[in-house]
């Protein structure tokens, strides 16, 4: 019998519980009701900040989260629960929908914390915790925009979450001032010296700190604010956030009669049981050991429990890794273990070199052999390596393991197995061991797939780089056994070079004749920097099948031909050329995914004569057969629909004349959406825009397929000049530096640094790269020539369209056709061939 | 040339003029008994000449893959799923128990030539 688990709360945590269940759940033994009260599916609310870039909910949205396809799954939003009678085990919402429950989970999360300072409720006053907040605070900061110069606003409190909402004003054009209690920035992380340098950091950003001061007052000043300080500075504001920590949220329990904390918090045991054994509770209402965690890495270890003990397990919490790495405003900083050097006789080795702007504290064991804790500020790439070594013996003198370019042998090799690689998802060294040399998984990507480490912050990618060496997958960047180098090396050799062949390319810089690995790369690196027509001279013996016959290979050895339809728009007139051709040649008939229309059944030497026509009727081709752009699917946006907010279908095709014929490391595809509805899907393309009442927003490195990718916010509400140019460097990015047949996607999640990094460089110019890109595709868009028509107009390679060079016009006698649903399709298979059968003399 | 006309020789059937097939490219051929050969020419203008058939798809198409060498060996890659086949010897390097008729072939004044075996 189905039993029905209620899910009180639809945060980060909450629904990480119903995943795990499900995912656990193999025979749905269990229904799960969520009761949620904000209005929205569960969204990542550690990247709260990212939303000021959007403004755009969806971006935060977590994967999964409507649980769309899982009819074992029913999602409430917007009715929270008032009460719980357990005695008759049912809960009762705002609403008054009464629900039964085997078991019940309270994930109700927190609340901000607001301290009693007089003022706190007038207007411009904010807390910071969801969407709902920040459109709140947009919209105060809107105000402060109609004033003169650049509006002013206080964040109440400067730990980790008050250091994410000054950004995020400075980011709405603000000039922030954090007001700190206590005697620095993040106290509870940072040690004195790394807070002096944080502190002198965030200040070049335009951020004013006031530590060791509290707000005494806020009043109204003239239509603004005006707050004083304890030490006496006044400042004129547009807007008051406060921040300053967060209260469990446990009023549901108290009234229900399930045991709190003294300082709040639903008391549970180690497997995350309230008082009442049908209850569990998880995440910031929890209060395990005394603790309430405002994190989420133990709210998803208790998540995970939950899910375990329902299904009948005995998981219990293994203590939580309170250790953090964070971006804040380009500044890094790190803390983890006993950064306060708490324990009793615990030694500090620090390093603080002013002038590089890097502060970094080991805090050791008395007898110097044990890594306890430590504190990295300004650079904290040794974060991923020192966390997992916390209780273990240092690998070799502290004072050298902290020196620059030191490392002083800290290696994967010196971690145990048990050492905990990903905190975010627990991931051991362990497991990722396993799953390289049990499971197969060959590279980053494959890993992530596999284990979920490096999914969610990202900080230990460049330790499973160095756990796949250590495990003796070969990270060879060599493209084949022809060439050394990998794919972004050729390109860089071929740009730099001026090589415009193969065979001068292989003699100098590569062994052998070549293979249908590197040729067609070459190939491709070729077209990308403009070699002319693919098939002009040695080049055709470079392209695969699909480019030498400029269509597609069916399993019979047939070809289908598919012309460019930019945009998915097209005449009745067009229609009737291709219905007409398709029916002169018998050519079986489809519409493709990306708003195009397949012709299957070609012959090869049929491929000219069908060209021909659709040339004539104005058609050039769509290479659906290269590593090209393919399609730019499109909505029909304001053109005629009532909810479209930009003309769509003008983007797609402008975008498709752009970058029609670009040859990639892999094919391209883009699709624009014409309002936040997003029918184009363009969130599944490696471009996709999305329009937005202000402008465009541009996501790159999203996949269907096998490996499905939501794309990622690269820029937003910019004009259609500036979209552009973004587009334009990072296509030239991509076709750069990604491998061989590598799409957006796994080059996005394999590049270092990430979506921060590409954003870097194609937007910020950190690479002073945008203007060369930029050049690159400009020389794309004016070289640009239709190739169908380049072979038609060139008897050369006009004659390579022949079934058999000893007798052209005879068909391959070995295709057959036979017809379902009123259209052709190939012949039953071609008997297998093995081995060499016995030729008969004649 | 039609395929009756190609029925009139008798060992040795003509192809093409050799300046018609490029360096590390192929052509397919068709016998008068229909079946269907691939020769190719590699990079030293050595050429070599095997069934055209695919053997693992069924399908006449190995004359379209992409010619080179895979450590010394000189090969055609299916164009189908990149099985690669020694072109001295029909062998499949992937897989032992598969291969490919091989056929010689040769040049008569500037013509290639193949035979039937």
């Amino acid at each position: 019998m189905t039993r029905t688990l209620v899910v009180v709360g639809n945060g980060m945590v909450g629904h990480r519980l119903v995943q795990a269940l499900r995912d656990r759940d193999v025979e749905s033994g269990w229904r799960v009701v969520v009761l949620a009260e904000e209005a929205r599916p569960a969204y990542d609310r550690v990247a709260l900040t990212s939303y000021v870039d959007s403004w755009d909910p969806a971006t935060l949205q977590l994967d999964g989260a409507e649980f769309a396809d899982d009819d074992h799954v029913e999602l409430v939003l917007g009715d929270a629960v008032v009460s719980i009678d357990r005695a008759a085990r049912k809960v009762t919402t705002a609403s008054g929908r009464v629900q039964g429950y085997d078991a019940l989970a309270l994930a109700t999360g927190s609340v901000p914390f607001v301290p009693p300072v007089p003022g706190r409720d007038l207007p411009g006053c904010h807390v910071y915790r969801t969407i709902d907040d920040l459109d709140a605070i947009k919209a105060s900061a809107e105000r402060a925009g109609e004033g003169i110069g650049r509006g002013a606003a206080m964040v109440v409190g400067g730990g980790l979450l008050g250091l994410e909402a000054a950004k995020a004003l400075r980011d709405m054009g603000l000039s922030p001032h954090v007001v700190e209690l206590g005697p620095r920035l993040m106290p509870l992380q940072v040690d004195e010296g790394g807070g002096a340098l944080l502190k002198r950091l965030i200040e070049d950003l335009d951020v004013t700190v006031h530590a060791g001061a509290s707000t005494s007052s806020i009043e109204e000043d003239r239509g603004r604010l005006l707050a004083k300080l304890s030490n006496g500075v006044e400042l004129d504001l547009d807007l008051v956030v406060f921040s300053a920590g967060i209260r469990p949220r446990d009023q549901l329990a108290r009234e229900s009669g399930l045991e709190v904390g003294a300082r709040g918090g639903i008391v549970v045991d180690e497997g995350c049981r309230t008082s009442d054994p049908d209850i569990y509770a998880i995440g910031e209402c929890a209060n395990l050991d005394g603790m309430v965690y405002g994190l989420v890495a133990p709210g998803y270890s208790m998540a995970e429990i939950v899910a375990d003990r329902i299904l009948g397990g005995t998981a219990s919490f293994p203590g939580a890794d309170m250790s953090t790495k964070l971006k804040l405003m380009g500044v890094d900083v790190a803390s983890f273990g006993d950064a306060h050097a708490a324990t009793e006789g615990a030694l500090e080795v620090v390093f603080n070199d002013a002038v590089k702007g890097s502060y970094k504290k080991l805090v050791i064991s008395d007898d110097a052999k044990t890594l306890l804790g430590g504190v990295l500020v300004g650079d904290a790439s040794d974060y991923a390596m020192l966390r997992p070594m916390v209780g273990r013996a240092l690998p070799g003198d502290p004072g050298a393991i902290l020196a620059p370019n030191g490392g002083g042998g800290v290696g994967v090799d010196a971690l145990p197995d048990e050492a905990q690689v990903c905190s975010c998802n627990a991931v051991s060294k362990g497991d990722i061991k396993h799953a390289i040399l049990g499971s197969g998984c060959q590279d980053v990507p494959a890993l992530k797939a596999c284990t979920k480490a490096g999914t969610s912050c990202g900080s230990c990618v460049p330790m499973l780089k160095q756990l796949l060496g250590a495990c003796g997958v070969e990270q060879s960047k060599a493209l084949c056994e022809h060439f050394a180098q990998s794919r972004a090396e050729l390109f860089e050799i071929v740009r730099v070079t001026g090589i415009a062949t193969f065979s001068e390319l292989v003699a100098k810089h590569g062994s052998g004749r070549g293979c249908d690995i590197c040729k067609p790369a070459v190939a491709s690196i070729l077209a990308s920097l403009g070699g002319g027509h693919i098939l002009a001279g040695e080049q055709v013996a470079l392209q695969d099948t699909n480019d030498k016959y400029l269509a597609n290979m069916q399993r019979n050895g047939t070809y289908s031909v598919v012309p460019r339809i930019p945009g998915g728009e097209i005449t009745p007139e067009k229609l009737m050329v291709i219905a007409q051709v398709a029916q002169d040649y018998g050519l079986y008939t489809k519409i493709t995914g990306g708003q195009r229309i397949d012709l299957f059944g070609a012959t090869v030497d049929q491929l000219p004569a069908i060209w021909s026509r659709l040339v004539d009727a104005g058609f050039e081709s769509g290479h659906a057969y290269g590593k090209a752009l393919r399609t730019v699917k499109s909505c029909v946006g304001s053109t005629w629909c009532r909810y479209g907010v930009q003309d769509s279908v003008g983007m797609a095709i402008e975008l498709e004349l752009r970058y029609r014929g670009l040859r990639a490391p892999h094919k391209l595809k883009s699709a624009v959406s014409g309002c936040a509805r997003e029918c184009a899907e363009a969130r599944s393309k490696d471009f996709g825009i999305i329009a937005t009442e202000n402008g465009w927003n541009l996501y790159v490195g999203g996949n269907g397929g096998m490996m499905p990718r939501h794309a990622d916010l690269l820029v937003s509400e910019v004009d259609k000049e500036t979209l552009l140019k973004v587009i334009d460097r990072f296509l030239m990015f991509y076709i750069r530096t990604a491998d061989r047949l590598q799409r957006t996607s796994t080059w996005l999640d394999g590049l270092e640094g990430g979506l921060d990094h590409l954003r870097d460089v194609v937007v910020n110019d950190s690479l002073g790269l945008c203007a060369e890109l930029e050049a690159q595709m400009a020389e794309h868009v004016k070289g640009y020539a239709d190739e169908w028509a380049g072979v038609l107009a060139d008897p050369e390679k006009l004659a390579r369209f022949s079934s058999f060079v000893n007798a052209p016009g005879t068909p391959d006698p070995t295709i057959t056709f036979r017809e379902e649903r009123g259209q052709k399709v190939p012949g039953d298979k071609v008997p297998v061939l093995l081995g060499i059968p016995e030729v008969s003399a004649r | 040339m039609t395929a009756e006309a190609v029925l009139a020789h008798d060992t040795w059937v003509e192809v093409c003029p050799v300046d018609r097939l490029g360096r590390e490219q192929g052509v397919a051929v068709l016998l008068p008994d229909g079946t269907q050969v691939a020769v190719f020419r590699t990079h030293d203008d050595a050429l070599y000449a095997v069934s055209n058939v695919d053997p693992f798809s069924g399908a006449a198409v190995l004359s379209r893959g992409i010619v080179g060498d895979l450590g010394g060996v000189p090969v055609v890659a299916s164009p189908m799923h990149k099985q690669h086949f020694d072109l001295r010897t029909g062998a499949c390097l992937e897989d032992a128990d598969v291969s490919v008729p091989t056929y010689p072939v040769c040049v008569l004044d500037a013509t290639i030539l193949l035979g039937r075996l």
